[in-house]
């Protein structure tokens, strides 16, 4: 049957199961476009391409699947580079479909002409030029699989305008089957013994449960690893969720704002066993110090993490749902009680300086908003946050007891990710609570998303955590920079008339007695509602490990705190 | 401070475009310094074959070797540091040479079966072929003479033996 290039796209997304695509028409792309009417798939047109490019990883993390975004030549691909830089470093499967000049005219700087699988070639797992029609399914195909497969990643298809233009005779069936990414040889059964007997005879062992864990789905298998081992459970920031967060075994996240009992049980331990994560600098600190006292197993699908930052004595090559159940028929039922004993002591150190355990002084603390938006909704919705202090403060108070429950940008710290991010997720959970977290600074980079909940009627509650600086920077400055604020304090919008400029609801909070009746406010609304959280201006996330130092040395909170009067009044 | 030594490693590519750039492009960005990289066709059409000699301590090697892996045009990766292979170098040197000192020249390229391939009333050009410490021998005899101008290809290598590189995928393993 005759089939045009474009026709080609949309009949290689419908065999891929895609309902959703996030995208921003153009000159290079409108063929693609045009053809659109007749298959069955949700176009959302977005604000920014950057935005489409959030929205198909926010999709990817909640759904498990591939999310898809589309933009034209030139401007629209390079506005999609920062959303694929994203998906990259948190493994993330999206598909980024971008219309290219011509043929007959590539390399010449046409109009609207970029070198774009020259700019993605460093931060995909794949990329291709298609420039005949005939070539463009069996390489959607192909891009489909290798986002999906392995370590998961962002794969980008770039087809010239003559390429979706042209008609060819369209055989499906036909063609190479996809070629796989690099294939892994499982652990010997060896490794898997050395690693269950290095298991066996530990006495102050710990779990790290990594992104890996959420995205093998093997969160079960974690806690029957845990119970069966006796094994306290510390996560990533992007593990947050695989191991409930309500399970007694569990610490919490380790790491530069990780819980101070968990950096140092981390110090402590005899042995790490790391499951999909890849000992980050923000998880680790100074390497030279790091877990100097553990031996450590490091389970991960991708060999080239194994000894890049920290030396392992046991890898174990796969997928942490296979080296779990592996690990789990060979080691023995045991009980740790007097490691559990020493961790829960340093735990009541610790939890004195925890802002909760503060005297009310009628100030709105942003830990205090997370800490009622984790209690008004039992701990039970989604929450997409953007990067910075409250993505922080997120992390250690809303306690996350389902995988994929928290999305975050993790690897890449993109700030304005959380809005088009959790605009991807409602099409992964159409009838979830979805909470967006964003500060102030990080809202505005992507706001004008807001006008696309409004079109796609999209029910989404956006907090913001609103304290006038670019917090986490103003943080450092505070820390290491003698208090100059160069640059960080920050003017914003009115964000309740923000709200109200785009058709939807705008709540103001200023006071920690407001908080429960705003969020009821909210859930209760049709549409997508915002609230205004004016914090604390000069709060500061603790504890906290500054850079390359070892996981000792944390910055606790002041106690009592001797924070400034700053006035968050509005 | 680790020990760098020369690792030898052949990758066999699918010859499409941006192949070579993105093997390339991976030692750019994760600051792996190539020593030499070669590249040509091989006895399959469609596949071409790189030589790269790194030089790097063994744990940044063993990480070149896995990322190399990781490209989805590459086929296969082969470590030829520490088995048995062989490695051939060419290169052309052109030597400063007067002619009373030709003959003395002639009879050290004879020495390493560097063969002469031109000859001017100031100059004189060798050709060898040989494992690349023979090619540096060459070179260091040379040097005294002056050497006006020098291009050496990098080594091309191969296993020994039976034992051919020429799998079509990795054997059945875990995706990654």
């Amino acid at each position: 049957m005759k089939r045009t290039g474009s026709q080609a796209i949309w009949e290689a997304l419908v065999g891929e199961g895609v309902e959703t695509v996030f995208g921003y028409p153009g000159g290079a792309i409108m063929p693609a476009y045009d053809a659109l009417p007749g298959y069955p798939i949700r176009h959302v047109l977005v604000r920014h391409e950057q935005g489409a490019a959030h929205m198909a990883d926010g999709f990817a993390r909640a759904s498990g699947k591939v999310g898809v975004a589309i933009a034209t030549s030139g401007p629209g691909a390079t506005n999609l580079v920062t959303g694929i830089a994203t998906a990259m470093m948190d493994s993330s499967p999206i598909v980024c479909i971008t219309g290219q000049v011509s043929s007959a005219v590539l390399g010449t700087d046409a109009f609207q002409e970029t070198d774009i699988t020259g700019v993605t070639l460093p931060i995909t797992k794949h990329n291709y030029l298609v420039t005949r029609a005939e070539e463009i399914y069996p390489t959607l195909r192909e891009a489909f699989h290798l986002a999906r497969s392995g370590r998961p990643g962002p794969v980008h298809v770039d087809i010239t305008k003559d390429a979706q233009q042209a008609t060819f005779e369209f055989h499906p069936e036909d063609g190479p089957p996809p070629r796989s990414g690099r294939t892994v040889r499982p652990s010997s059964p060896a490794d898997l013994d050395r690693a269950a007997a290095l298991i066996d005879s530990a006495e102050r062992p710990l779990v790290f449960c990594g992104h890996g864990i959420v995205r093998s789905g093997a969160s079960d298998l974690l806690v029957e690893f845990a119970e069966k081992t006796g094994t306290p459970v510390a996560s990533t920031l992007l593990g947050l969720g695989g191991f409930p967060a309500s399970h007694p075994l569990n610490l919490g996240m380790m790491g530069m704002h990780g819980e101070a009992w968990v950096n140092k049980a981390v110090q402590d331990a005899d042995l790490l066993i790391a499951l999909g994560m890849r000992f980050d600098d923000r998880v680790t600190g100074k390497l030279s110090t790091y877990a100097v006292t553990a031996r450590k197993i490091h389970v991960e699908i991708d060999p080239s993490e194994i000894n890049k930052n920290v030396k392992v004595d046991v890898a174990l090559m796969g997928d942490a749902a296979w080296a779990l159940r592996e690990l789990i028929s060979r080691v023995q039922r045991r009980s740790r009680s007097a490691w559990l004993t020493r961790i829960a002591e340093a735990k009541g150190d610790s939890a004195v300086r925890d802002i909760q355990s503060m005297p009310h002084s009628g100030r709105l603390f942003a830990a205090h908003v997370m800490h009622d938006l984790w209690r008004l909704t039992a701990g039970r919705a989604t929450v997409v946050t953007d990067v910075g202090q409250h993505q922080m403060w997120e992390a250690q108070y809303y306690k996350h007891d389902r995988p994929r429950s928290l999305i975050t940008s993790g690897g890449l710290g993109t700030m304005g990710f959380a809005l088009p991010a959790a605009i991807g997720a409602r099409f992964a959970r159409p009838d979830e609570e979805i909470w967006v977290v964003a500060g102030d600074g990080g809202f505005q980079m992507t706001a004008c998303e807001l006008s696309t909940c409004a079109q796609e009627k999209l029910k989404l509650n956006v907090a913001i955590i609103n304290n006038g600086y670019l917090g986490m920077v103003r943080q450092w400055q505070e820390f290491f920079y003698s208090r100059r604020y160069v640059a960080t304090p920050l003017l914003s919008p009115d964000f309740v008339k923000l709200a109200e400029a785009h058709g939807l609801l705008g709540v103001r909070v200023t006071k920690r007695e407001q908080v429960e009746d705003a969020v009821a406010q909210v859930r209760g609304a049709p549409g997508t509602s915002v609230i205004d959280f004016r914090v604390e201006q000069e709060d500061s996330v603790y504890p906290m490990v500054p850079a390359n130092t070892d996981l000792r040395d944390m910055i606790r909170r002041p106690n009592p705190t001797p924070m400034l009067e700053t006035g968050s009044d509005p | 401070m680790k020990t760098a030594v020369a690792h030898t490693y052949v990758a066999t590519v699918e010859d499409r475009p941006g192949a070579l750039n993105r093997v390339v492009s991976l030692f750019r960005r994760r600051g792996f310094n190539i020593a030499s990289l070669t590249v040509g066709t091989t006895e399959r059409p469609g596949v071409s074959r790189i030589t790269l000699v790194v030089k790097s301590d063994p744990d940044t090697a063993r990480r070149v070797h896995a990322n190399l892996e990781k490209l989805v045009d590459v086929i296969q990766v082969q470590d030829l540091t520490s088995v048995a292979a062989l490695a051939r170098e060419f290169a052309l040197v052109k030597a400063t040479v007067p002619p009373d000192k030709r003959s003395e020249v002639l009879r050290l390229c004879g020495v390493f079966r560097a063969r002469v391939v031109d000859l001017s009333p100031a100059t004189l050009t060798v050709e060898i072929t040989g494992t690349p410490d023979k090619v540096d021998a060459l070179v260091e005899v040379l040097r005294p003479y002056g050497i006006a101008e020098m291009v050496r290809t990098g080594p091309l290598a191969m296993g020994r033996g039976a034992e051919v590189n020429n799998e079509v995928k990795v054997a059945a393993g875990i995706a990654a």
